[in-house]
């Protein structure tokens, strides 16, 4: 399992509690998650930018051998949902029940308790999605 | 560059071995394999260690020394390399390069996992690690996870059933029943496929690798030096390539393909100046059903979609087209992960020698392995060629 660390929690936050991957500036291309060099035009200059939080179900998957940090939360329902900006993202599904799971659905991003680091350890908290409220 | 070949190779078989411990299957790989190349340890120069989790399934690193102080052979240069669940090709692929460039005359390519030291649940978490810790594994995500999301994109993708999908796991059972070293020498069905525990939907135990052990090795020298080791019948390396993709399935295009594997498949092929329709014998990377179907197209063998065809038609069977998994693949033969890359070298080697037993293929004389790090974030294509 992952070896539980504040430092890596507190770090993450600023791009983990929202949906914010980066934009070249010279293409324009947008990446999820960062990276620190364009892979079309080779640019170093990105600039961070906040995703979309709605968005489509792709394909999903339920869950019933989960690794050891998430065996109380299994069986659970993972999706690749695709944002309206057509980035695409691996997220946990929520508040859904599996008979409706389907590609195509509309879903969204929630605020959503991730993992517990054991007893002694911190809450990690991010994006999990549901589906859409219309 | 000059020529290489593969003089020795070794393998334990594939199970459950409560016994042995890591250090233990990866000596004896080795022996077996030095002692079949006619030469003796302190021959050797170079190791190369394929290997995935040992740090985290035996909390032990630093397999290099480990490894070299076992055998007796400290001194040498030894190192792990780590590429997830295609570690032992990338270790092949590094001791092609050390006797091409002329550095090292004599090197180990081995590999060696030792999986069931830990729970499952502690195994999963450990194999999750092939994909973003900090973007993907915090989802939850199991690795079979991962290549069910694969799966559902393919079936919709190209109308294809599970149905048959479920088609090449019963193929590498079949042909596993005749293998001493698979895990599992027994048939089954694609009703028992089907009916089996559904472990990420919709993928089905049947259609998933198992926990395996294991250690596997190769003797590797250039090609003049081959020719006096062993004069029966010497297999070269004609064609070794390596190639990364974006590590998580969600930064690529379409899913459903593997760029990894097509680009070190045209490298690979260019090198051994081959087309796919010149390869006899083939071991893909098949973790879960899935991937056997993409594979087989990646590699060239048949259109995107239409490799369920290949596999239906018996084209992948001993006597098909391409034969493909007769070892019994990562499902049947067993899958120790940073082993398996070597294990397929072995029996590609084994085949071009003619010393396949049942599953023998007729005069084979080209092979091909695809060993497959992660969810497709990195892959090695080797060709072998028999010289007689």
């Amino acid at each position: 399992m992952v070896t539980p660390s504040c430092p890596r929690v507190w770090r993450e936050q600023k791009y983990k509690y929202r949906l914010v991957g980066v934009r070249c500036n010279r293409c324009g291309s947008i990446y999820y998650p960062l990276v620190r060099v364009c892979s079309k035009c080779k640019s170093t200059e990105l600039t961070p930018v906040e995703l979309p939080r709605k968005g489509i179900l792709l394909s999903y998957t339920i869950i019933h051998y989960p690794p050891v940090e998430f065996k109380k939360y299994a069986p659970y329902a993972v999706g690749l949902v695709e944002l309206e900006n057509g980035t695409k993202v691996i997220a946990q599904l929520t508040d859904i029940d599996f008979s409706e799971l389907k590609p195509g659905i509309k879903v969204e991003a929630v605020f959503r308790r991730l993992r517990e680091q054991g007893e002694e350890g911190i809450i990690e908290y991010g994006i999990k999605f549901r589906r859409a409220l219309e | 560059m000059r020529r290489v070949a593969i003089v020795g190779v070794g393998l334990t078989k594939v199970g459950e071995h409560w016994e042995q411990s890591l250090r233990d299957l990866y000596a004896q790989a080795v022996l077996n394999a030095i002692s079949d190349a006619g030469l003796e340890l302190k021959d050797v120069q170079a190791m190369f260690i394929g290997n995935m989790s040992s740090g985290c399934l035996q909390g032990q690193e630093h397999l290099g020394s480990l490894l070299a102080t076992h055998l007796g052979i400290q001194g040498v240069a030894a190192v792990k390399v780590e590429a997830a669940c295609g570690s032992g090709g990338a270790a092949f692929h590094q001791a092609v390069l050390a006797i091409a460039s002329g550095y090292y005359d004599l090197v180990i390519a081995g590999g060696v996992e030792k999986m069931t030291d830990v729970g499952t649940e502690y195994l999963t978490s450990a194999l999750i690690m092939a994909d973003d810790q900090e973007y993907v594994a915090s989802t939850g995500i199991s690795f079979a996870g991962l290549n069910a999301l694969i799966y559902r994109l393919y079936m919709e993708k190209y109308n294809v059933k599970q149905e048959d999908i479920a088609q090449f796991p019963v193929h590498e059972h079949y042909y596993a029943q005749f293998v001493d070293h698979a895990q599992y020498r027994y048939p089954i069905t694609v009703e028992q496929v089907l009916r089996s525990t559904v472990v990420a939907d919709p993928i089905r135990l049947l259609e998933c690798s198992p926990t395996s052990d294991g250690a596997a090795a190769a003797v590797l020298c250039p090609l003049e030096m081959a020719k006096e080791i062993r004069g029966d019948c010497i297999v070269e390396v004609v064609g070794s390539a390596l190639s990364t993709d974006a590590i998580s399935l969600n930064e690529r295009a379409d899913p459903t393909t593997f760029t990894a594997t097509v680009k070190a498949a045209e490298k690979a092929y260019k090198m051994a100046k081959i087309t796919p329709q010149d390869v006899d014998v083939v071991e893909v990377h098949d973790a879960y059903s899935i991937l056997g179907i993409i594979d087989l197209e990646d590699l060239g063998f048949a259109e995107k979609g239409r490799g369920v065809e290949l596999v239906k038609e018996g084209e992948i069977a001993k006597e098909g087209r391409i034969p493909t998994n007769l070892s019994g693949g990562l499902k049947a033969r067993g899958h120790p992960i940073g082993a398996t890359g070597i294990y397929q070298i072995v029996e590609i080697v084994k085949q071009l020698r003619g010393e396949f037993g049942k599953n023998q293929v007729d005069n084979a004389e080209v092979g091909l392995s695809q060993s497959i790090g992660g969810i497709g974030g990195t892959v090695i294509v080797n060709i072998l060629r028999r010289l007689r």
